[in-house]
C-alpha cells in the first residue's frame, strides 16, 4: 500500500512512541506502550484529509515523546 | 479590634451587596483590574458606547474544530483605555473560556503580545479606538503555532534566545576584584537594546523570520546578540561573531524593518543587525 507523506509521519511517530517505551523499566513499558496506544486511537475519527489538525497533533505527540522519553520519567499511570 | 475589622467587612458586604443586589460577587470579579469601573453605571448617566471586538477563537481539546472569529460587545463607558482592559473584561464579565497570556498591564513583561487591528503589538500599550465603530480585530502572533486562542508557542523563540548565550561571557577577573566597571560612554552603547522585553513582536512580523523561522534567528534575538556585542564587559565577542558565519542566522535580515515599526517599546532590532553586519564586515 503507498502511503502519503502525512501517513508515514504519523506511523514514524507510533513507531518512536514505541521504541521509547522499550527502554523504559521492563514492569513499565506496558504502561507507556498503552498511553501511546490510547493517544492515537483518542483521533481515530479524524477526516484522513484534514491536514491542518493531523499536523497539530504530530507537533502535540511530538513535543510529549520528548517529555516521556527522558530518563526522569519512570513510569505514567492514569 | 477583631470586632471592629468584622463589622468594617461586614459592611463593605452589604455595601457592595446593595450595589448589586441581581448579581453573586464571586472572587473573580474581585480580582478584575478595573473593579470601580466594571460596576454597573447609574441609570441615565451616559450613553453607552458599545464597541465590537472580533478575537480569535481555537480549542486544542476539540482540534478538528477550525479557529473562527468570535465578536463581543463591550460599553466602553464602563471599559478601560486599553485592549488588556477589555479582554480582561470579557474574560470577567462575558466569556471565561477566553485565554490570553497577560501580567504586568504596563508594558513590562511582553506577555499579551498579539496582533491587534493587523500589526504586532502589546494589549496592555495598545488603545482602543474609540474615533470610530469598527470593529477591533484580535488574532495571535502571526505565524506562530497556536496554544490556545490568542496564547501563540514560543518554544522556538526561547530556544533561539537561548542559542546565543545571553549572558555575560568573561574570563578574566575585574583588576581590583570589584564590579565590572563601564565608563559612561561604553553604558550609552546598551541603550535601546537591554529595554527589549522579549514579547516576540518583532519576530513575528518579519517575513524574513515566517519563512526560515527554524535558521534565521530574527530581530528580537538578533538584537539581544548586539546588546551582549556591544557591551565592554563581554569577552566572547569572537565566538558570539562566528556563530554568524553563515546565510541563515544573521544574514537573512534583509532590512523590512517590520521590527522597528511595529516595536511596542519603540527600539530599532533593523538597526542593531545592520550594526552587527558592519561589524562582521569591517571589524570594529
Amino acid at each position: 500500500m503507498k502511503r502519503s507523506g502525512i501517513q508515514r509521519d504519523v506511523l514514524a511517530l507510533y513507531r518512536l512512541c514505541l521504541r521509547e517505551a522499550g527502554k523504559k523499566p521492563k514492569e513499565v513499558r506496558d504502561n507507556f506502550r498503552n498511553y501511546a496506544r490510547e493517544n492515537f486511537r483518542a483521533h481515530l475519527e479524524i477526516d484522513r484529509r484534514d491536514f491542518a489538525t493531523i499536523e497539530h497533533l504530530l507537533r502535540v505527540g511530538q513535543r510529549k515523546l520528548e517529555v516521556y522519553s527522558q530518563p526522569g520519567i519512570k513510569n505514567i499511570a492514569r | 479590634m477583631n470586632t471592629t475589622f468584622l463589622s468594617r467587612s461586614l459592611l463593605r458586604a452589604a455595601t457592595s451587596t446593595s450595589l448589586k443586589p441581581t448579581t453573586t460577587t464571586s472572587i473573580r470579579t474581585l480580582a478584575s483590574v478595573a473593579t470601580s469601573q466594571t460596576a454597573p453605571a447609574e441609570p441615565g448617566s451616559k450613553e453607552p458606547n458599545v464597541k465590537q471586538f472580533q478575537i480569535y477563537r481555537w480549542n486544542p481539546d476539540t482540534p478538528e474544530k477550525k479557529p473562527y472569529m468570535q465578536t463581543y460587545e463591550l460599553d466602553m463607558n464602563q471599559t478601560g483605555p486599553m485592549v488588556l482592559d477589555a479582554l480582561v473584561r470579557l474574560k470577567n464579565e462575558i466569556d471565561p473560556t477566553l485565554t490570553f497570556r497577560r501580567s504586568c498591564r504596563e508594558g513590562i513583561c511582553g506577555s499579551c503580545a498579539m496582533n491587534i487591528q493587523g500589526s504586532n503589538t502589546l494589549a496592555c500599550l495598545c488603545r482602543i479606538d474609540v474615533s470610530n465603530s469598527a470593529p477591533v480585530k484580535i488574532y495571535p502572533l502571526p505565524h506562530t503555532y497556536v496554544v490556545k486562542d490568542l496564547v501563540p508557542d514560543l518554544t522556538q523563540f526561547y530556544k533561539q534566545y537561548k542559542s546565543i548565550k545571553p549572558y555575560l561571557q568573561r574570563k578574566t577577573p575585574s583588576p581590583d576584584g570589584r564590579e565590572y566597571r563601564q565608563s559612561i560612554a561604553e553604558r550609552k552603547k546598551l541603550d535601546g537594546l537591554y529595554e527589549c522585553i522579549l514579547c516576540a513582536c518583532c519576530s513575528t512580523s518579519c517575513p524574513s523570520y515566517w519563512w526560515n523561522s527554524s535558521d534565521y534567528l530574527g530581530p528580537a534575538v538578533l538584537l539581544q546578540s548586539y546588546r551582549w556585542l556591544a557591551d565592554s564587559r563581554d569577552e566572547a565577542t569572537g565566538a558570539r561573531k562566528s556563530a554568524f558565519e553563515n546565510e541563515m542566522s544573521l544574514y537573512r535580515c534583509h532590512t523590512i524593518m517590520n521590527c522597528a515599526k511595529t516595536c511596542p517599546k519603540g527600539l530599532n532590532p533593523g538597526q542593531a543587525i545592520a550594526n552587527i553586519k558592519k561589524e562582521m564586515a569591517f571589524g570594529s
